[in-house]
């Protein structure tokens, strides 16, 4: 019996021979990766393998996914994947975003999309129901990410109006892209979708830049793919709706609220550059947001009821015309209270230039922070930047944001992400790595989410960015059970969004039992499933390369700045306990079955099915 | 007789969830299928989501192009019935339609158009149900000038952004 809930195809676009194929897996394979980051991890190994480490995540070699799940759809949120050697880490990021494309592609017949190669001259894929095929860019290259997609609507909706006049209306495709950011590829530059949301983490926006991919987008007419018991899936969709219309907070506020809660009730949100984590500042209140500028307080993706998402409007003054959403938690405190700005109308400003530029709203803004601080400390000078850099000077950070995106002046060393840009400041002012690592805020070169774990008292605690295989990444921390398994790690990989994510794991699993036909647990994902997939990425961010590798123990840890202590606020003086993420990292380490020094071992890879990973491993084993 | 059902459409209360698209290929199809809804939710540029529906006009264009007698209305609600059988897919309906509702279906190629559920729209009920009430059951009579709301969604979403974004609403489309 073939497994429910799949289109049963993907593509395999070779963009440097203009030759589109398709390609099924075993249903083995996806019964052990399922699907989204899983499965991408899985075309990571299999297509590059013991070359990993030889291989530039920028190079036309680098393949780069774009994978839907078998839930995708069907459980609340539909979301895609994105995936591929990351240039920010050299490891694998499962980054997901909510876009209609994820429909699209799946009613078109396909699972997914693997790109290798590079175009000669910009181009962007088309997905239809008759298929794919590429179509000349060149004069979209160069747009910001809203124009973008105000031309590819229209002009994707005549191009299917043209071929099929007389079935009706069309409707716009659904679609990703990226901005400037992504073209010149900034290192940590984000694959942009719906003008405001992103797959930000692991720098994909510049995979696609490095080969000349301006978008995907995708048309589908058909069902969605069957799944195996359809009546279940009904009542179980319907109960999980019940389950998002429950959580009355993100149905109001979304994460909106956080940007004053976080500084003021849980002093764990990024101020100047993670010097502070409190801050007290009325005018980021979640009203101040509602009552200006919000024009639509109840905004959902495809099939989601918790509406966490909602459409924020400059209608008057300087930045007149900005349109973004809410802004959420991440981009409240990165592109405000990080960078001292504490203004609704620019933070929203700054937030929208990400969207446009196709930065990513968290990872740009901590490097903006992190130059900030440089230039507080005298370290980067108004000579070094072309004017003065300071705190809240929301123009300022405009076009600090602009240069990074064109890759002018400073901005072209910024571009590189904070952990490289540190190394290069060093370098240029002849100073010790140290010296500047010390103020850069990022695991494994990612930057670090919005969340700080100083004062323990947000969901993130000390070892939740320093072990985990995504770095920095808040989407997906860990603990040091195996409760992220069947998390982060599920949820990206069956592909539907966290927030719309049942309380309940046991309808989660039931429904992805009823999609899939797949006798799968909650147990199950634990012990063996996540376990696989996580540790398949661990291998590959072992061997990262080619211009940086993370040792094991000294890069599994957090930023030196989480251990200073607190400076302000009501949990001053307190500070990441280092004794105990040492201790709670090698329970995770063990938990996986991994040795004291984060090496998978060689029975744990056996057990998982791993077994031609082990070789590959043998170097890093003392 | 036509009794007095409609549904009454507020596209800038429109989440964009999609549920109503679920919901009633569900029922219509038997399975979730997006584009074989009778109601589609166009998403113009993104905040700008407008439910396209059949809004039951009072002289029925659609009915009275079409060549073969395909379509009907329904007597207890004024819905337009597709006899599947005698339609040609000519697309008579469609052009004739002020708002280009009907839609060829992806399937089998027939005219597609809302047939109110039989009284009781699934649609309404999921958006209802979770408390956007972009789709509400009215019970007005013809004096809502029913044909005034079939519309070409783009057009729609171009009011409707002008009316959120204010001056910027003029390049959000194109
Ligand atoms: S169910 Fe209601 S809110 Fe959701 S898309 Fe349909 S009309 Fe809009
Ligand atoms: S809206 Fe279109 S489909 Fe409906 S009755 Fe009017 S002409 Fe016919």
């Amino acid at each position: 019996m073939t497994p429910g809930g799949y289109a049963g195809k993907w593509l395999d676009v070779d963009l440097s021979k203009e030759e589109i194929e398709e390609f099924s897996f075993p249903d083995e394979t996806l019964e052990q990766y399922f699907g989204g980051r899983g499965v991408a991890t899985k075309i990571l190994w299999d297509r590059v393998g013991r070359r990993w480490s030889d291989l530039d995540a920028l190079a036309p070699e680098n393949p780069l996914i774009f994978a839907t799940g078998p839930m995708t759809c069907y459980y609340p949120g539909a979301r895609i994947c994105v995936s591929g050697k990351s240039p920010v880490s050299n490891g694998v990021v499962g980054s997901t975003a909510a876009t209609e494309f994820a429909v699209d592609i799946r009613t078109a017949g396909y699972d997914g999309v693997v790109f290798t190669g590079k175009a000669e001259k910009p181009v962007y894929l088309l997905v239809t129901d008759e298929g794919a095929e590429l179509v000349d860019a060149s004069h979209l290259w160069g747009l910001n990410g809203e124009k973008t997609l105000i031309k590819l609507n229209k002009e994707v909706r005549e191009t299917l109006k043209k071929r099929k006049p007389d079935v009706g209306l069309w409707k716009e495709p659904g679609t990703m892209y990226i901005g400037p950011a992504g073209e010149n590829m900034v290192r940590h530059a984000a694959v942009m979708a719906k003008i405001c949301h992103a797959a930000g983490y692991g720098g994909y926006g510049s995979v696609m830049g490095s080969k000349n991919l301006k978008a995907v987008v995708a048309k589908g007419r058909g069902r969605l793919p069957a799944v195996n018991a359809p009546e279940s899936v009904y009542l179980l969709w319907r109960k999980a709706h019940r389950d998002c219309m429950t959580n009355t907070t993100f149905r109001r506020w979304g994460t909106g609220h956080l940007g004053y809660g976080c500084g003021a009730d849980t002093s764990s949100e990024p101020v100047r550059n993670w010097q502070e984590e409190w801050h007290d500042e009325k005018t980021m209140g979640v009203p101040h947001y509602m009552d200006r500028y919000w024009v639509k307080v109840k905004w959902s993706d495809f099939n989601c009821t918790t509406n966490c998402m909602k459409v924020s409007c400059i209608k008057a003054g300087r930045w007149k015309g900005d349109i973004t959403d809410v802004p959420d938690y991440e981009l409240q405190a990165y592109c405000g209270t990080n960078l001292g700005i504490f203004d609704p109308g620019d933070n929203i400003h700054i937030s929208t230039l990400m969207d446009k530029l196709g930065h990513s709203g968290i990872n740009c803004p901590n490097t903006m922070g992190y130059a900030a601080e440089l230039y507080q400390r005298g370290i980067l000078t108004e000579n070094d930047i072309g004017f003065k850099l300071e705190w809240g000077d929301t123009e300022a950070f405009d076009r600090l944001a602009h240069m990074m995106a064109y890759r002018e002046g400073i901005g072209d060393v910024l571009a590189e992400g904070t952990y490289r840009a540190a190394l290069k400041i060093a370098h240029m002012k002849g100073l010790k790595p140290d010296e500047l690592l010390k103020y850069a805020v990022h695991v494994k070169g990612i930057e670090i989410g919005a969340h700080g774990t100083r004062s323990d008292k947000d969901y993130t605690q000390d070892m939740c960015y320093a072990a985990s295989v995504q770095g920095g990444d808040h989407t997906s921390t860990v603990t040091d059970g195996y409760s992220d398994m069947s998390g982060a790690v599920f949820q990206d990989s069956a592909v539907f969004c966290m927030f719309t994510a049942s309380p309940s794991q046991e309808l989660i699993f039931d429904f992805a039992k009823a999609v899939t036909g797949f006798p799968i647990t909650v147990d199950s994902w634990r012990r063996v499933n996540g376990p696989r997939i996580v540790t398949l990425q661990k291998a590959l961010l072992l061997m990262g390369g080619p211009d940086v590798t993370w040792e094991p123990v000294k890069d599994d840890d957090n930023p030196p700045r989480f251990y200073e202590p607190l400076p302000t606020g009501p949990y001053k003086g307190m500070v990441t306990d280092r004794e105990r993420v040492d201790i709670r990292t090698q329970a995770y380490f063990e938990t996986l079955g991994w040795d004291e020094r984060g090496i998978p071992k060689k029975e744990t890879l056996d057990r998982l099915g791993l077994s031609d990973v082990d070789p590959l491993m043998e170097k890093f084993r003392q | 007789m036509v009794k007095p059902l409609w549904i009454a459409r507020d596209p800038s209360a429109c989440s964009g969830c999609r549920r109503c698209e679920l919901a009633c290929s569900m029922h219509h199809e038997g399975w979730m299928w997006p584009e074989a809804s009778r109601i589609r939710v166009f998403m113009p540029f993104p905040g700008l989501e407008v439910p396209h529906l059949c809004s039951q006009c009072q002289d029925y264009p659609c009915v009275e192009a079409c060549p073969v007698e395909a379509l009907s209305t329904d007597p207890d609600y004024g819905a337009v019935i597709v006899d599947r059988e005698k339609c040609t897919s000519c697309g008579a309906c469609i052009r004739a339609c002020p708002g280009t509702v009907p839609y060829l279906h992806p399937g089998d190629d027939k005219a597609t158009i809302c047939d109110l559920c039989g009284g009781e729209p699934e649609c309404v009920e999921v958006c209802t149900e979770a408390g956007y009430n972009a789709l509400t059951i009215v019970n007005e009579g013809p004096s809502v000038h029913r044909k005034l709301y079939s519309r070409n969604p783009v057009d729609t979403a171009r009011d409707l952004a002008v009316n959120m974004f204010g001056e910027k609403g003029e390049e959000v489309i194109e």
